[in-house]
């Protein structure tokens, strides 16, 4: 065989060989002048095929897959199984890896004993004590977690507890790095303050009827407010998303009288530029303004920033319709955009109320005559796909079907925008004139009188 | 040592300081002891000292003693012949330690052992350029070693600084992994499974490397977490851990080379002959895996012409002669599964193209005719073995996801982290315990017997599952008396086959570059052996290369251009 591949390798150069030979004396004798080039080393071939071999490290992770897996199918007894196997890569846990094992096999425990049907509170309080001593570095998030584990099982005096002891737990260096867990640790038990603090306030709230003012209780009662509100006010000066802390802390604040903190303190929320955008610091900032009977103009700016913020948001009824009141022509054409806007989302679509904020609108504007240029700046955007999101016949039908109303609302906003020829209008119009349902006979002479005005609606710009 | 039947020749051996340490051990396995009052201890001026924390004293070869002697008795539990204890394996092991003078002779290489602490000359080490330091080794990715990663000792691994000492349990721990390779073959875990397949080659047992590995991985065989079994006074710290502690199966193709290489080191003279009657002759191994890989009876008798036609059958190409270099090594069980290969794409092709046509050929040859048996439907078998691979494969796969590394006994680097460790192991305990409740399943009690057929058909199934008795009609043809192939082409997995001994394999296989046909049966086959599908497709060419001989030589001298065919449809080159 050998000699095969001798002659293999050798025919091709004896062919081509002797042609070549003069024409590369040159180059050679041109190298010969150049320095000799050294060639860098090469990283050494692997030997064996330690890939293919079946190690400690591989089978866990292997074993890990199957895990992952299994928690995906919600498969909780297999993913247990494996996890049964995977626990042993513990022993080997001295990686410096973002994820160990260790931590691996807390988030994953957790998750399996948490929906597995046979588990216990008990045990998985067991099993969170044991993840506790495993790693230093996330103890108090283990500790929060437990917590809210508790929480979700009703067992608040035993989640109380942990908190307490999770708060004073110190261990050297560790305790400041996690000064943020600290926080927030802190803060939950706040909550539990307030929710104590709460539970005394409708006692106190029962009995006073009776005359009888308990001062023990109102006592208490105080006692517990302090305890949670220097807790809640300490992390919502951090940047964060904190909704139930700050809703607890101006409940806290209104009730003992103290508007101007609270209002300082939703100010901050809402308005501060380094706390993340959230909307539900502008809602509570207008359910606050509005309880305390501002005037609209203050209401309107929160809920300003709210619809650009979530333009589907439930409170743009209100501000339609505070809007639709206003006497200013701005605000009135605002509140159009505002209702036009929030009808482009799914949830909205067979909302009675919104089309019906819309249909008195609409109406209002062609009754005037004036200016329907807004409806057609806003129709204008959304005439190539309204009529199949919201006017398509299939919709009538349903519409008509569930909720007469909503269709009598539609069918007005359709009748207007496409003309009486539209699937939608004809279809509910010929239904309710069928039914002979007087509101319908009165919506289609509305719609019959003002056809014109569509044409005006849906052609070029003026 | 391992046996009363192991006598020490006078004069020309001593027994070293393997036997103190096992008659302690023996006491606690074996109470029957019978001391043999010609062995002659050595004591070397140190007397087996108890250390303060009750260990004793004890060398790394005694260890290697112990898991060798596990191991063969398990292999004696599984039936082998039981001369291979005592007389052969013993032997081997007493030559080894001869030749790599840890005993049998007149200056042990022990002797420098006791005047080169580690700990003392630690600075010696690091600056000696030709011997590797120690905090290298410790960092080391070994491929017999491969401790490297993290056993319960690497996190200390950083902290072996010049101040802390590196020790071992062991006596010559320290320095056993310092020694220099080359001039002496050093004993590794992976090691004591090429002893006593040596041992089993020199019986001629049947049972083949690869079967013997499956053995060792489904625990039929100590292996894993062996040193368990030592005795309590062989305390395992420091670096015993990395001599003693694997956290990985050995591969096909270590136990295979290392196991030439001790061959070559003991001076082994030629082995008993591999004769036709022999489970190992390739005759025998192809009816094996024919069987389990469900193929027509019928093949037999094509696989047996080709290893006639090349030679494979005869003695002095099966035989071991150690030492011997111009001789390949024989793997008995890849070169039959790919002797099958070869014969199936002789009669079928394997291109995806043409096994096809005649599995239609043959269903609708079938489907008009019952009388006889049924011709073989390529198509059928694909779908039915198919079905079982994947079946197993995914058993398989789970299996060795689930496999459990750790044993009871706890191992620490150090007395330092002991209790670390030890708390360690309780929550890891703990925590199997309480997630082994939600498992739900029951844990195996007991391991399966052990078996050589991992896939198994039988002929009794009405199911048409088994495919042993199919003819082969529909794709042989009559010439002039002799049935030969109807199939007129071959195509070569390779031209050129790639020097072994340089680049490590004799041809590169990418599955990507051929037929699906032949994937599925190189990883049938892959399967049964537990070898990467590479192996036999190196061996196939191999086959192939011995075949077509003079074909090609004919070929290349009219072609010189042919470099590479992939997946060729040459005409020229006919099958037998």
């Amino acid at each position: 065989m050998d000699s095969l591949l001798e002659d293999y390798e050798e025919a091709p150069a004896v062919v081509v060989g002797r042609k070549r030979r003069r024409r590369r004396r040159s180059p050679a004798t041109q190298a010969a002048l150049q320095p000799l080039l050294h060639l860098p080393f090469l990283p050494p071939q692997p030997v064996s095929s330690n890939e293919h071999k079946l190690s400690f490290k591989k089978s866990k992770e292997a074993c890990l897959s199957y895990i992952q897996d299994a928690l995906l199918q919600k498969q909780w007894k297999r993913a247990a199984e494996f996890l049964t196997c995977y626990v042993e890569s513990l022993e080997k846990d001295y990686s410096r890896e973002h994820i160990g094992p260790s931590e691996m096999i807390w988030r994953i425990g957790t998750e399996i004993l948490w929906h597995h049907s046979q588990s216990r509170m008990k045990e998985f309080s067991c099993f969170m004590e044991q993840m506790k001593t495993l790693g230093v570095k996330r103890y108090l998030k283990v500790c929060l977690e437990h917590v809210f584990h508790l929480l979700c099982n009703g067992q608040i005096d035993e989640a109380y507890q942990n908190l307490s002891l999770a708060e004073s737990w110190r261990f050297g260096e560790q305790t400041a790095i996690q000064d943020k867990e600290i926080k927030l640790i802190q803060a939950y038990r706040g909550l539990l303050d307030y929710c104590s603090w709460s539970n005394q306030k409708k006692i106190l709230l029962e009995h006073g009827e009776d005359g009888f003012a308990d001062l023990a209780v109102e006592r208490e009662m105080h006692n517990y407010f302090r305890k949670a509100a220097v807790n809640l006010k300490e992390i919502i000066k951090i940047p964060g998303v904190w909704d139930v802390f700050v809703k607890c802390y101006v409940d806290l604040l209104e009730f003992y009288g103290e508007h101007n903190e609270a209002r300082q303190v939703l100010n901050e929320y809402a308005y501060n530029s380094k706390f993340p955008a959230n909307p539900n610091a502008h809602v509570y900032l207008y359910q606050f303004l509005k309880r305390q009977g501002e005037s609209k103009k203050s209401l309107i700016s929160a809920l300003k920033i709210l619809h650009d913020i979530v333009p589907s948001h439930e409170l743009m009824i209100d501000f339609n319709t505070m809007l639709q009141k206003s006497k200013k022509r701005k605000k009135r054409q605002m509140g159009l955009e505002v209702i036009f806007a929030a009808l482009d989302y799914v949830g909205w679509k067979e909302n009675a109320k919104a089309w019906s904020c819309l249909a008195r609108q609409v109406k209002q504007i062609v009754i005037s005559e004036k200016h329907l240029d807004w409806i057609k700046q806003e129709w204008n955007s959304r005439k190539d796909w309204w009529p199949d999101f919201h006017f398509s016949r299939y919709l009538a039908k349903r519409n008509w079907q569930e909720n007469k109303s909503l269709s009598h609302e539609k069918a007005l906003v359709a009748g207007i925008l496409l003309g009486k020829d539209c699937k939608y209008f004809k279809y509910v119009s010929h239904q309710g004139c069928k039914a002979r349902l007087k509101r319908f006979r009165m919506l289609k002479k509305f719609v019959t009188r003002h056809n014109p005005v569509y044409l005006r609606i849906s052609g070029p710009p003026d | 040592m391992m046996g009363q039947s192991m006598q020490v020749r006078p004069g020309s051996f001593f027994l070293l300081n393997c036997i103190p340490l096992l008659q302690r051990a023996r006491e606690v396995v074996n109470t029957d002891f019978i001391t043999n009052s010609r062995v002659q201890t050595i004591s070397k001026g140190l007397k087996k000292q108890e250390k303060n924390d009750g260990g004793c004293e004890w060398y790394i070869c005694e260890g290697f003693q112990l898991v060798l002697k596990k191991q063969v008795e398990a292999l004696e539990a599984l039936g082998v012949c039981p001369q291979m204890k005592d007389e052969i394996l013993c032997n081997f092991w007493r030559c080894y330690l001869q030749k790599s003078k840890q005993a049998y002779c007149k200056r042990p290489a022990g002797e420098t052992v006791k005047t080169l602490s580690v700990c003392e000359s630690s600075t010696d080490v690091d600056s000696d350029p030709e011997r590797p330091s120690l905090l290298h080794l410790l960092s080391l990715s070994e491929s017999e070693g491969d401790l490297q990663t993290d056993c319960s000792f690497a996190s200390s691994v950083s902290k072996v600084s010049e101040s802390t000492s590196v020790y071992s349990g062991s006596v010559d721990g320290s320095l056993y992994l310092m020694k220099n390779q080359k001039e002496k073959l050093r004993m590794t875990m992976p090691m004591t499974l090429s002893f006593c397949y040596l041992a089993l080659l020199w019986v001629r047992e049947p049972i083949t490397l690869s079967e013997f590995l499956r053995f060792v991985v489904e625990g039929h065989i100590p292996y894993m977490n062996v040193f368990q079994h030592f005795p309590e006074k062989m305390k395992l710290c420091g670096l015993d851990l990395k001599i003693f502690c694997v956290e990985s199966w050995p591969e096909y193709k270590e136990v295979f080379n290392k196991m030439h290489e001790l061959a070559a080191f003991l001076d082994l003279p030629r082995f008993p002959d591999i004769t036709e009657s022999c489970f190992l002759h390739p005759d025998m191994l192809c009816m094996k895996y024919l069987m389990e890989a469900n193929l027509p009876d019928e093949l037999h008798n094509w696989t047996c012409r080709v290893v006639k036609k090349i030679g494979i059958g005869e003695v002095d190409f099966l035989t071991l002669t150690p030492g011997n270099k111009s001789t390949r090594k024989v793997k008995y069980d890849v070169l039959a599964a790919a002797v099958i290969v070869v014969v199936l794409k002789l009669l079928f092709l394997l291109d995806d193209h043409y096994e096809w046509l005649l599995s239609e050929f043959a269903e609708e040859r079938n489907k008009n005719n019952t009388e006889g048996g049924p011709y073989f439907e390529f198509k059928k078998w694909y779908e039915v073995v198919k079905h079982s691979l994947d079946v197993e494969q995914k058993k398989l796969d789970e299996e060795k996801a689930k496999y459990l590394w750790r044993c009871e006994k706890p191992l620490f680097y150090s007395v330092k982290n002991k209790s670390k460790v030890l708390k360690r192991r309780q929550m890891v305990v703990n925590l199997q315990n309480q997630f082994g409740k939600l498992s739900g399943s029951v844990q195996r009690a007991e391991k399966p017997n052990p078996s050589s057929f991992q896939l198994s058909w039988s002929e009794e199934n009405t199911d048409g599952s088994c495919f042993h008795g199919h003819s082969l009609k529909g794709v042989l043809q009559e010439k002039c008396g002799l049935l030969t192939v109807m199939n007129p082409d071959y195509w070569l997995c390779t031209v050129k086959l790639c020097n072994e001994k340089l680049c490590g394999h004799l041809a590169h296989y990418r599955e990507v570059e051929f037929p699906q046909s032949y994937h599925f049966v190189l990883g049938l086959f892959s399967f049964l052996l537990r070898i990467q599908p590479s192996y036999i497709h190196d061996e196939v060419c191999m086959i192939e290369h011995r075949l077509f001989n003079k074909k090609l030589c004919k070929k290349l001298k009219y072609n010189t251009v042919l470099r590479k065919i992939k997946r060729p449809k040459t005409s020229s080159v006919k099958p037998m």
